[in-house]
């Protein structure tokens, strides 16, 4: 294992990726500090979704350096080793368990031992019942607990994964697009949730909405053709030239 | 080789000169040749056998052959000697001359399998100088499976008359056998006829070589060694060409049967377990035009083929567009359940066939131009199968140009590749499925006409290839016509390797065996697309 | 399971069920037994061994929809650990022949002495005792599904590429066990069976017996599959089914729930082997065959998977029709049937029998019970 390089929780330096020819990563560069909250955006193609599936293991990357805490390498990892290790990812298209109730999406994200011989012997315990309405709280559910996970509307779908992200209490929070089709006070609402989180979690946060990224308020990076071509905040990078050349328009 | 030539000489001169001597007192030797039957002793019977082959007399052969199937009969009274002819005719071996009637105590000489084999030198070495080129050459290949030494002045006789290349080929071999399996023959011309027989090179070359008596000198027998590791090196390498000729066959024949099923699989994501089926009914539409030739246009037959070709295309084709919009259309995105479906489909597909056409085989011939085969080197090559190589190389050829070209290939790869992308784009997937599973289908039924010349064809015949067709494309992947030819051939090649050593049996299994190793190593096969669209 | 799980496991529907299955288990025998053939409540013993088949399918049934039904795994090759587990049975009752047998060995069964074996072959041994033969019937199939799932499902190995890969290993056993010198009769397979454990297999009491203890090995495996289905590993189950990179992005091995699963499964059709054999009378090659495996995928189609009584109520409705079909004039028509089948269940009735009631059933209940918070569209169908 290598020796502990950097303070970053997530450390990502040099990173590769390419699907037969097309370069969908270029030697990207990113560090996450613990307890930041940061933004990520890029145009379609950018390989912000790439990104994040070489952090969660579902992408081997041809090459490069990806570390979680200064000790993990997580290019050697695979998807559940990696959630295990507390990095826990919301998709873009929201995924949950259909043909779950809400409370048994949640019930399976909660941190728990993840063997199967764990799950056969399995009792709810007064404590993950409580752990349970907490998030059904947070995430505004708790009158759907007992429907069916499809019978949710979008929005709901995507908090619901987000609650099955806080049930798992993980260090690091890869959030992909988690406004996408969400009414602005639903958005809004989602603002609040994820600073919420952030008291105590790090998050990455990928998204297309403007308005949202500035009302988070947080440190900004701009992907761009596998590559990171502006990070600050969100005022400097959107007056960054080639940001607004590639990205923002004129 | 010209001493040898010039002492084969020296003994075919001294050769003709016993024939010319013997020609004077042809008759009288004869007829005590015979008087030897009368004394029924093996020991006599031996001489009688040499002293009549070497008597030049006509009747001589048929003497031989009567004896050789106890159908030469003897008077112990009268110390006359018959031939029983095949019905009940007699006639007298002396003479020729046909009798009433055999007396009563005739019978047969009797003879011991040691004797058969002298009958057999005796008869060959007559035959040798028949004038019937196939007796000839028949007679040569029985003298070189003989060995016999009595054959030698007759083999010697034979070679300076002979002109047909081939004959004389197989002649200089007979003598080269006879001469090392003869003990009063020089080591000089062992020697020589170890150098005939190395370059023949085959098995029985290597049988030969292999088990010279054991009064051979060392010298020889050295020489046949190294002769023998030489032949069977060779041997080996030639086994290696057939091995990979038989695996190349195979392979055009999985290629055609899995291609159809690549394309369709690779672009609907589903597969057709009636694939099969698709091509069981070309090879039916193969058998009614060949039928339909034969009583209408029988100048034509040869031609069939030809015919059925585009005919298979077509029917199956259309069978295959009916099915999509039938079936697999309203079951989109459920793919093990287009499984089932397309499985009951070939369950219905194959008993429909056999309530039509009968559960048995139905005999479609190779047309004459696709019959017969040549030699090249030690390995045989039939037409068809080499046909059937061409043939699949030139639909793979073909598709390779339509998905390569054509506006239908180009959007059926932008399908492969993101299907919703594609619709986005405006592409009508709901038709280029449609056109894809008409595609595979109907180069499953070409398949099918090439399968119908080296299978039979019953309504089972898809279902002997279907599950080596799912290997193919499982091996190949999906998504690439090169992971599929790849796929096919190096199944092919390898089964065909492995039966030598495993059987065909253990071979199969250990194929399947390899493959779910494969897949851990490349669980989307040979040449997978890659990419964050294939894998969600 | 601790007593709390009960309830859990057994509510309305397979209380019902298993009561039933309980009652066939008694009542059956009891008729065969006790009445004499003239009643009109006889039943004869050929239909005592007839149901008993039916209801070895039923558990056969049972282990596809487990893995099936509820974890997504369409395994084309099940009829592979059937036979296994048949075969290991029948290595048992062609050791209890003993001298009976034609050629009169007292170790060799007949095939072997037929084809000149000087001895037993080593993987013979152990199989006169009944412990032994009953321990291989759960452990081969279960190695063999362990084996091969460990390979599969760790690569991932997933959807049509699965089915077609177990459907080659069941074809690939096919082609050795037709072979002479695999040592299981080849061809003709293993039959001409006299004793289990005593008792005349021919016998009506044995047949009987052995009807019942179908039953109770098909009612101990419902009991199995809802403890599981019923618990958390069930749930994670379902989400393997419905969403596998999700469950994988949550932290679980899905390999090993994969693995878990598709081993007792094996292990179940093994058992269900094991029962029908002695009752059928023989074991050979054709039962490996990849079409027999197809055909138990739609017995569970017919009756409804994910539901677990459907599977069973499936395999019980196809073979009685079959059995009515093939047996009458109807003949040809029975694939056009079969084949019919397979289309219109997948086309028109995607939840099966037992789905659709429970669909209606629910569908009905809900707007009385369930609340205006917007429960909109039905559920959808499990997805593949």
């Amino acid at each position: 294992m290598k020796t502990l390089t950097t303070n970053s929780l997530l450390y990502l330096d040099g990173v590769n990726v390419s699907f037969d020819g097309f370069r969908a990563l270029n030697n990207l560069s990113l560090a996450v500090e613990p307890g930041e909250m940061r933004a990520i955006i890029g145009p379609n193609g950018a390989g912000k979704t790439t990104m994040m599936d070489v952090v969660t293991g579902k992408t081997r990357p041809d090459g490069g350096d990806v570390y979680f805490e200064g000790i993990h390498d997580l290019s050697k990892l695979d998807e559940t080793q990696i959630a295990t290790l507390g990095i826990g990812r919301k998709f873009q298209k929201p995924t949950v368990f259909e043909m779950h109730t809400v409370e048994d999406n949640l019930a399976l994200a909660l941190k728990n031992d993840r063997r199967f011989q764990a799950t056969l012997k399995w009792h709810e315990s007064s404590a993950e019942k409580d752990r349970i309405d907490g998030i059904l709280e947070t995430i505004r559910l708790n009158s759907q607990r007992n429907s069916l996970a499809s019978s949710l509307s979008h929005g709901q779908k995507q908090w619901l994964e987000i609650g099955m992200l806080l049930a798992q209490e993980p260090k690091l929070l890869l959030v992909d697009e988690p406004v996408a089709g969400m009414t602005d006070a639903e958005t809004r609402q989602t603002v609040e949730l994820l600073k919420e989180i952030n008291r105590d979690r790090t998050i990455v946060v990928v998204e297309h909405d403007m308005t949202f990224v500035r009302d988070l308020d947080v440190r900004v990076t701009v992907l761009h053709e596998g590559s990171v071509i502006a990070e600050g905040s969100i005022d400097q990078v959107s007056t960054n030239e080639r940001v607004i050349e590639v990205y923002l328009g004129r | 080789m010209s001493a040898f030539l010039k002492r084969c000489a020296v003994l075919l001169f001294a050769f003709a000169v016993l024939l010319l001597g013997s020609q004077l007192g042809q008759a009288a030797s004869y007829e005590e040749a015979l008087d030897k039957f009368a004394a029924d002793s093996y020991a006599e019977t031996e001489e009688a056998i040499a002293a009549i082959a070497a008597s030049g007399h006509p009747m001589a052969a048929q003497v031989l052959d009567a004896l050789q199937n106890t159908r030469l009969l003897y008077d112990p009274a009268s110390r006359k000697v018959f031939i029983k002819g095949s019905s009940v005719s007699l006639l007298d071996a002396a003479t020729g001359q046909p009798l009433a009637g055999a007396p009563a105590d005739a019978q047969p000489v009797r003879v011991n399998n040691r004797l058969r084999r002298v009958i057999d030198a005796a008869l060959g070495g007559l035959t040798l100088l028949s004038s019937d080129p196939v007796k000839r050459l028949g007679a040569a290949l029985a003298v070189f499976k003989s060995r016999e030494s009595n054959a030698l002045p007759a083999l010697n006789a034979a070679l300076a008359k002979e002109t047909d290349p081939k004959i004389k080929r197989a002649l200089t071999d007979a003598r080269a056998a006879v001469v090392l399996n003869f003990a009063e023959a020089s080591e000089s011309d062992k020697l020589s006829a170890v150098v005939v027989i190395r370059a023949r090179g085959d098995q029985d070359a290597v049988g030969l070589l292999a088990g010279l008596p054991s009064d051979t000198p060392a010298a020889v027998s050295r020489a046949a060694q190294d002769a023998v590791t030489a032949i069977q090196s060779q041997l080996a390498m030639w086994t290696t060409v057939q091995n990979a000729w038989y695996g190349l066959s195979l392979g055009s024949v999985l290629l055609l049967a899995a291609i159809g099923l690549a394309i369709t699989f690779g672009v609907m994501g589903v597969i057709n377990m009636a694939h099969g089926e698709m091509v069981m009914l070309g090879a039916y539409v193969t058998f009614v035009v060949q039928e339909i030739f034969r009583a209408k246009f029988p100048a034509l037959e040869d031609y069939s083929l030809v015919f059925a070709v585009p005919l298979a295309f077509v029917f199956a084709g259309l069978v295959g567009i009916l099915i999509e919009q039938g079936i697999i259309r309203f079951l989109y995105g459920r793919p093990l359940e287009t499984l089932l479906a397309t499985w009951g489909l070939s369950l219905i597909l194959q008993q429909s066939v056999r309530t039509a056409f009968g559960p048995t085989n139905k005999e479609v011939s190779n047309p004459t131009w696709m019959s017969g085969a040549f030699e090249l080197g030690q390995i045989t090559i039939t037409y068809n199968r080499l046909w059937i190589i061409c043939f699949t190389l030139a639909v793979f050829v073909a598709l390779l140009g339509l998905l390569r070209w054509t506006r239908l290939g180009l959007e059926m790869r932008a399908v492969t590749q993101n299907r919703a992308m594609a619709a986005s784009m405006g592409i009508r997937t709901g038709r280029v499925d449609a056109l894809t599973f008409g595609l595979g289908s109907g180069i499953a039924g070409i398949a099918g006409v090439a399968l119908s010349q080296i299978d039979n064809v019953s309504p089972n015949l898809g279902q002997g290839y279907i599950i080596d067709s799912f290997m193919v494309v499982v091996f190949g992947g999906v998504g690439n016509l090169w992971g599929t030819l790849v796929g096919a051939f190096t199944l092919g090649i390898a089964n065909k390797f492995l039966e030598p050593f495993a059987g065909a049996v253990l071979g199969k299994i250990a194929i399947l065996v390899l493959i779910i190793l494969f897949i851990q190593k490349r669980p989307r096969g040979l040449f997978a697309l890659k990419g964050r669209a294939i894998e969600s | 399971m601790m007593i709390p799980g009960v309830s859990r496991i057994l509510d309305r529907t397979a209380s019902i069920f298993l009561a039933v299955v309980l009652a066939i288990a008694i009542v059956v025998p009891f008729c065969n037994l006790l009445f004499p053939p003239t009643s009109p409540l006889h039943v004869p013993t050929y239909l005592v061994s007839l149901f008993g088949k039916y209801v070895c399918y039923a558990l056969l049934a049972l282990s596809i929809d487990l893995i099936w039904g509820y974890c997504g795994i369409l395994s084309l090759g099940h009829g592979a650990f059937f036979a296994l587990g048949g075969y290991a049975m029948g290595m048992y009752l062609m050791r209890q022949i003993g001298t009976r047998g034609v050629y009169a060995d007292p170790i060799l069964p007949d095939f072997m002495v037929f084809l000149n074996w000087p001895e037993l072959p080593i993987y013979w041994y152990g199989f006169q005792h009944f412990v032994y033969a009953a321990l291989m019937i759960l452990l081969v199939p279960g190695a063999l599904a362990f084996v091969f799932g460990w390979f599969a499902f760790r690569s991932r190995v997933t959807g049509v590429y699965l089915s077609i890969i177990t459907q080659a290993l069941t074809y690939a056993l096919l082609l050795g066990f037709f072979r002479n010198n695999f040592g299981f009769g080849g061809n003709n397979g293993l039959t001409d069976f006299k004793d289990i454990l005593g008792f005349n297999v021919q016998s009506p009491g044995t047949r009987a017996a052995l009807f019942s203890i179908s039953c109770l090995a098909l009612a101990l495996g419902y009991l199995i599959c809802r403890a599981l289905i019923t618990s958390k590993f069930g749930k994670v189950l379902v989400a393997i089914r419905d969403a596998e990179a999700r469950v994988r992005f949550l932290g679980y091995r899905v390999e090993s729930y994969k693995l878990f699963v598709f081993t007792l499964s094996a292990c179940m059709a093994g058992v269900a082997g094991a029962l029908y054999v002695p009752q059928v009378g023989i074991i050979n090659p054709s039962e490996f065959s990849p079409a027999n495996s197809i055909e138990v995928v739609i017995w569970v189609a017919v009756g409804g998977r994910g539901t677990l009584i459907g599977a069973a109520i499936g395999a019980v409705l196809v073979n009685y029709a079959k059995t009515t079909f093939t047996t009458g004039m109807l003949a040809p028509y029975w694939l056009f049937l079969l084949g019919g089948l397979f289309i219109a269940v997948t086309l028109l009735l995607p939840r099966g029998i037992v789905g659709t009631v429970q669909h209606l059933w629910a569908t009905r209940k809900r707007p009385a019970d369930n609340d205006a918070s917007g429960v909109s569209e039905q559920a959808p169908r499990p997805a593949e």
